[in-house]
C-alpha cells in the first residue's frame, strides 16, 4: 500500500533520507556563506533550544538575517507552528507592525541579536533567537497541517501576504530519477522568495545538496558556486545577465540553468546556450499567487499554444483579455489580513496580470498589464521592446520605460548597456534602433535611447522599473 | 548650431527615420502639412528637450500651439532665451 505524501517539510527531509540510504554518493548538506549542515542531521538538530517546542501551533514570523537561518527555521517550524510567514530580506522595517498584526503572529524566529534590533517593534511577542544547531528529541506533537505565508514585493505600500501549503507548494516537484547523479542545486534567489523557496524545496525534499545564496557580489558567488560543484541553478534573466558578465562564470559549469521571474526572452537564452553548451536550459512559469505553471525545456522563448487549454497536467490555462489565468491545486489559497481581496475568480482561476500574445505556434509574453506605456492612446509593453533590443548581439541588457511627453502623453525611452566591443557606442546605437524600426511598430521604437554602465536590479533580481506601480511579485518560476 | 538649425535638422532627421517626406521646409510651412505626425513631434520635443534644455510645451503657462515652423522656432527661441534669463 503506498504510504500517505508527507505532509510537512520534516517529514518529507525524513522520507529522503531513509531514500538516499539507498543512493550511491556523498550525502546531502545544506550550505550557506559561512554555515554548512549535513541534511541527514538536521532532523535531530535544533537552533532555537527549549523555545522550539513553546510555538507548537503559534503564528511565526521568520525573520532572520540568514537564508541558512531561515531555511533550517522552516525545516523546524513546518507541521509544528500554527502559521509560518517568510519575511524577506528587504522586507521595510516601518511595514513591520502591520505585518505583525495583520498575520496575528505571536512569536518571531530571528538572530542572536534579534531581540535588542526589534525592540519595540515585537510589540511583546515571544522572540526567539536561533542559535548554535544543537541536539534535540523530535517534537513531541504530531504534525499539522502548517500554513506558510510569503509576502509580495511591491514597489510602494504594504506587501501582501499569500498563503500556501507545503503539499501546493511542492505539488510541481518530480522525483529525482534512481539512477541520475545527486544535484547541487542553487539559485541566485532568496529562499524567502517564491522562486527561491521552490529550489530550497528540492534541494531538501528531493535528493543531492542546497547552495544558498548570500550578501556577496556576484563573482564571489560564481566562484563559490564553481567550488560547491552546483549543478542546477536557477535565477531571473537579470540575474542570468549580471552573470554572463562576470569573468567568474568560465569556471562554473552547471548541467542544468533555469530562468523565471521575468520573461526568458530568445537572446538570454541564446547567451546561456552558448556559455554552458553542455547544461539544459529551462525557463519556468510561477508567481507567488498562481503557484508553479510550467516549465518550457524546448529552448525557444514564450510557450507552445498547446499549453493552453489542456487538462490531465494537473495545471489549467487560459487567456482571458490577453492575459495569462491558472488554476491548479498549487495557486496560493488567499490573501491573509487583506480587506477581502479575492485571489482567485469565481472559477478558481487566478488573473497573473501578465499579458500574452499569440503568434506562429507560441504564447509569448509581452509585459505587466500595469507596466504599458501609452503613446498617444497605442500601447506599448516595454518588455517587447527589449526583447527586441536584446537580440543586438552587443547589447547585455536594456529598460524600457515611459518618458513624459507633452504630445502623445508618453514616449518610449531605452537605456542600455553593451558588452565592450569594436564598434563605437553611436553606431551601435544606430543599429539598434535600426533594428527596432524593422520589428516594431513606430510608436514602440524608442524615441531616446542612452548607454549606462550599468542598470539597477532589485533585491528579487529583477530590473528595476521606475515608477512601475504596487506589482505583484511575479515569480516565473518553478 | 543655431536654434533654427537644431530644429531643421532634428526634423529631417526624424522623417528619415519614420519615413516621411518632407517638403522644402520654410517658416510659413504649416506644420500639420508638414508630413510630420503628431508621434514625430513628440520625439521632435523629447529630442529637443535633450538637446537645447528646454520644453516650452511643458514649461508654458498659457502656450499658443504653434501654427507654422517660424512660430515653432520663435517658441524655442524665446523658451531658449527665457531658461538664459
Amino acid at each position: 500500500m503506498p504510504r500517505p505524501e508527507p505532509g510537512c517539510l520534516r517529514d518529507a527531509l525524513l522520507r529522503r533520507l531513509e531514500g538516499d540510504a539507498a543512493r550511491p554518493g556523498p550525502p546531502g548538506r545544506l550550505a550557506g556563506p559561512g554555515a554548512e549542515v549535513s541534511l541527514g542531521a538536521l532532523p535531530g538538530l535544533t537552533q532555537l533550544g527549549g523555545a522550539r517546542d513553546a510555538l507548537a501551533g503559534r503564528a511565526v514570523l521568520i525573520a532572520t538575517a540568514t537564508q541558512f537561518c531561515a531555511a533550517v527555521a522552516l525545516i523546524e517550524l513546518d507541521g509544528l507552528a500554527g502559521r509560518i510567514v517568510l519575511a524577506p530580506p528587504d522586507l521595510d522595517r516601518d511595514h513591520l507592525p502591520e505585518i505583525l498584526d495583520r498575520a496575528g503572529i505571536e512569536a518571531v524566529v530571528t538572530d542572536p541579536d534579534g531581540p535588542a534590533v526589534l525592540g519595540q517593534q515585537a510589540g511583546g511577542r515571544l522572540v526567539c533567537p536561533c542559535g548554535p544547531l544543537a541536539a534535540a528529541p523530535a517534537p513531541a506533537a504530531p504534525a499539522r497541517a502548517t500554513e506558510w505565508v510569503l509576502l509580495t514585493s511591491g514597489t510602494t505600500g504594504v506587501p501582501k501576504m499569500v498563503a500556501h501549503s507545503f503539499t501546493g507548494l511542492t505539488g510541481a516537484i518530480r522525483p529525482w530519477p534512481v539512477n541520475a547523479p545527486p544535484p547541487v542545486w542553487s539559485t541566485f534567489y532568496d529562499i524567502r522568495r517564491y522562486g527561491g523557496l521552490q529550489i530550497l524545496l528540492r534541494g531538501v525534499t528531493g535528493t543531492g545538496s542546497m547552495v544558498l545564496s548570500g550578501d556577496e557580489p556576484v563573482a564571489d558567488f560564481l566562484r563559490r558556486l564553481a567550488r560547491e560543484g552546483a549543478t542546477h541553478v536557477s535565477g531571473t534573466p537579470s540575474h542570468w545577465r549580471r552573470a554572463l558578465m562576470s569573468p567568474a562564470v568560465e569556471g562554473f559549469r552547471p548541467r542544468y540553468v533555469r530562468l523565471s521571474g521575468e520573461i526568458a526572452d530568445q537572446a538570454v537564452l541564446d547567451a546561456l546556450r552558448a556559455a554552458f553548451p553542455e547544461a539544459s536550459i529551462g525557463h519556468a512559469y510561477a508567481s507567488t499567487e498562481a503557484g508553479v505553471g510550467f516549465e518550457v525545456e524546448d529552448g525557444l522563448e514564450g510557450f507552445p499554444e498547446a499549453y493552453v487549454g489542456r487538462t490531465g497536467t494537473g495545471v489549467e490555462l487560459r487567456v482571458v483579455d490577453g492575459s495569462l489565468r491558472i488554476r491548479s491545486a498549487r495557486t496560493a489559497s488567499g490573501y491573509v489580513g487583506a480587506d477581502g481581496t479575492a485571489l482567485r475568480d469565481a472559477g478558481g482561476f487566478v488573473d497573473t496580470g501578465d499579458m500574452v500574445e499569440r503568434r506562429d505556434g507560441r504564447y509569448h509574453f509581452v509585459g505587466r498589464r500595469g507596466g504599458i506605456i501609452n503613446v498617444g492612446g497605442l500601447k506599448v509593453h516595454p518588455e517587447e521592446v527589449e526583447a527586441v533590443i536584446n537580440r543586438h548581439p552587443r547589447v547585455r541588457m536594456s529598460l524600457v520605460e515611459s518618458r513624459r511627453n507633452p504630445i502623445t502623453g508618453a514616449l518610449v525611452a531605452a537605456t542600455v548597456v553593451l558588452h565592450p566591443g569594436e564598434a563605437a557606442p553611436e553606431a551601435v546605437k544606430a543599429e539598434i534602433l535600426a533594428a527596432c524600426r524593422g520589428a516594431l511598430a513606430p510608436h514602440k521604437v524608442p524615441a531616446t535611447l542612452r548607454v549606462a554602465e550599468a542598470l539597477a536590479v532589485t533585491q528579487g533580481g529583477k530590473l528595476a522599473r521606475p515608477g512601475a506601480g504596487p506589482a505583484r511579485e511575479v515569480a516565473r518560476h518553478a | 548650431m543655431s536654434t533654427r538649425l537644431t530644429i531643421l535638422s532634428n526634423m529631417k532627421q526624424i522623417a528619415e527615420e519614420q519615413d516621411k517626406t518632407l517638403p522644402a521646409l520654410g517658416d510659413q510651412t504649416v506644420l500639420v502639412e508638414s508630413g510630420l505626425d503628431s508621434l514625430c513631434f513628440a520625439i521632435l520635443v523629447a529630442r529637443l528637450d535633450a538637446e537645447l534644455g528646454v520644453d516650452p510645451f511643458t514649461t508654458a503657462e498659457d502656450i499658443v500651439f504653434p501654427v507654422t515652423v517660424g512660430d515653432f522656432v520663435r517658441l524655442y527661441d524665446q523658451a531658449v532665451l527665457d531658461a538664459a534669463a
